[in-house]
């Protein structure tokens, strides 16, 4: 029988934006806008984003290096608060393997005329397949591209 | 002015068990005996169950004091390894408003004698509404609650 | 965030004893001496006194002493919902759980069989 371990972990991340709320709750809300933003790093191939923005809707991409491991992100909205807060709950797959499922939220505080963005990960990582420390800085590297995205508004 | 909160927060809980994972796994993944020990002591009787225990499968529970409010249970099965763990999400409604939605672990090793099972939830919990004007009402109801629920714990 | 795991296993502690949760009870009545808190309970005035410790020291409860009498009383403000409804996720997986053994020795296959009480 395969060793199996898991490692939970939990990491915050806050981001604060020139633009209101609604404009940034909007880069996740729309499917054409989230796929500009939310996107693996240079080089890698990628699938289309698909996104169902409800609760109970799903969210899928893929991607990975030429000829190497191709990761897949799985996501099911839990909850939506227009321009305020979104909670999913998503799981990654490397090829055909399961290696961690997370509850994620992102909260859109109003910060004077901006917005104080603060994205909270709670994650189960399995069997050894990747770590907090990783997962993070592959996070930090998303909202390097959504403030990018943000300034071309 | 409303303001929002949502609170995050883990715990984990372990129990050791003479008997072999694949019989407490069991008792997880069968409806009926999942029921005998998970609902059948509760507070309140429960008036739906769904169970579809298979990963994107849902567990779907509610219960509540007759006339009162609803309590309503959804999960959704991400990982199920069989005899040794399940991963699943889930959130709570109190009637109409979600308060909380939580990723849960359970896992069941092998030890000698039996199986340690290790279960750790990870929630967000939503505050809701802190509307300042409201405070003191809110403080009332809450102590009501807390009144209601230690009542209902006593009972039990 | 993190922060919160200390008030949380306070609040829990506190929440999960069956004498304490009467004493809570009782005061989310109304203010009461600590004399009067302990007339319907059946232990000596010490083992009050130390529960109200663990109460005051999650915050639930304070206390104060004018002359010779101590008043304690809720305080309201300490159990916030976040921590009250984490607090009750767990007690409640803790009882479970405990009635999951029960029922792996209840249905132990080779067990003779036993009268449920």
């Amino acid at each position: 029988m395969t060793e199996r371990s898991t490692k939970h972990a939990t990491f915050t991340i806050e981001r604060t934006f020139a633009a209101p709320p609604p404009r940034v709750f909007a880069a996740y809300a729309d499917a054409k806008s989230k796929a500009r933003w939310f996107v693996g790093p240079e080089g890698w191939e990628k699938s289309n984003l698909k996104l169902d923005f409800k609760v109970g809707g799903r969210e899928s991409v893929s991607g990975g290096p030429p000829g190497g491991p191709v990761h897949y992100y799985n996501a099911i909205y839990q909850d939506i608060v227009p321009d305020e807060r979104i909670v999913l709950t998503y799981e990654m797959h490397m090829d055909k393997t399961r290696i961690s499922v997370s509850l994620g939220t992102t909260e859109f505080n109003p910060a004077g005329t901006g917005t104080r963005l603060v994205y909270t990960e709670q994650a189960v990582f399995l069997d050894g397949y990747d770590d907090a420390g990783s997962r993070e800085q592959g996070t930090r590297g998303l909202f390097d591209q959504l403030a990018r995205f943000m300034e071309m508004q | 002015m409303t303001i929002r909160n949502a609170k995050h927060a883990t715990f984990t809980i372990e129990r050791v068990y003479p008997a072999a994972p694949a019989r407490v796994f069991a008792a997880w993944s069968d409806k009926e005996a999942k029921t005998a020990w998970a609902y059948c002591h509760e507070e309140w009787p429960v008036s739906e169950h769904v169970f579809d225990f298979r990963e994107g499968g849902r567990e779907h529970l509610v219960t509540g004091p007759a006339g009162g409010t609803r309590h309503v249970f959804d999960a959704v099965y991400h990982d199920i390894v069989p005899d040794q763990r399940i991963v699943y999400a889930y959130d709570m409604h109190l009637g109409e408003r979600r308060i909380s939605v939580s990723l849960t672990t359970i896992e069941f090793f092998a030890v000698a004698g039996g199986t340690r099972l290790v279960f750790t939830e990870q929630g967000v919990f939503f505050d809701g509404y802190d509307d300042i004007a409201g405070r003191e009402e809110g403080t009332r109801i809450g102590l009501d609650n807390l009144d209601r629920q230690l009542r209902q714990q006593r009972a039990a | 965030m993190l922060n919160y795991q200390a008030p949380l296993d306070l609040a829990f502690q506190a929440l999960a004893d069956p004498t304490r949760r009467v004493m809570v009870e009782r005061l989310s009545q109304g203010p009461a001496s600590v004399s009067e808190l302990a007339r319907p309970l059946d232990m000596t005035l010490s083992a009050v006194v130390q529960h109200l410790a663990v109460l005051e020291a999650s915050g639930l409860v304070r206390s104060q002493k004018v002359g010779r009498v101590r008043t304690c009383r809720i305080e309201p403000t300490a159990l916030h919902s976040a921590e009250r409804w984490i607090s009750e996720r767990r007690a409640s997986w803790e009882r479970r759980l405990d009635r999951l053994g029960a029922f792996l020795a209840e249905t132990e296959p080779t067990a003779k069989p036993r009268r449920k009480k």
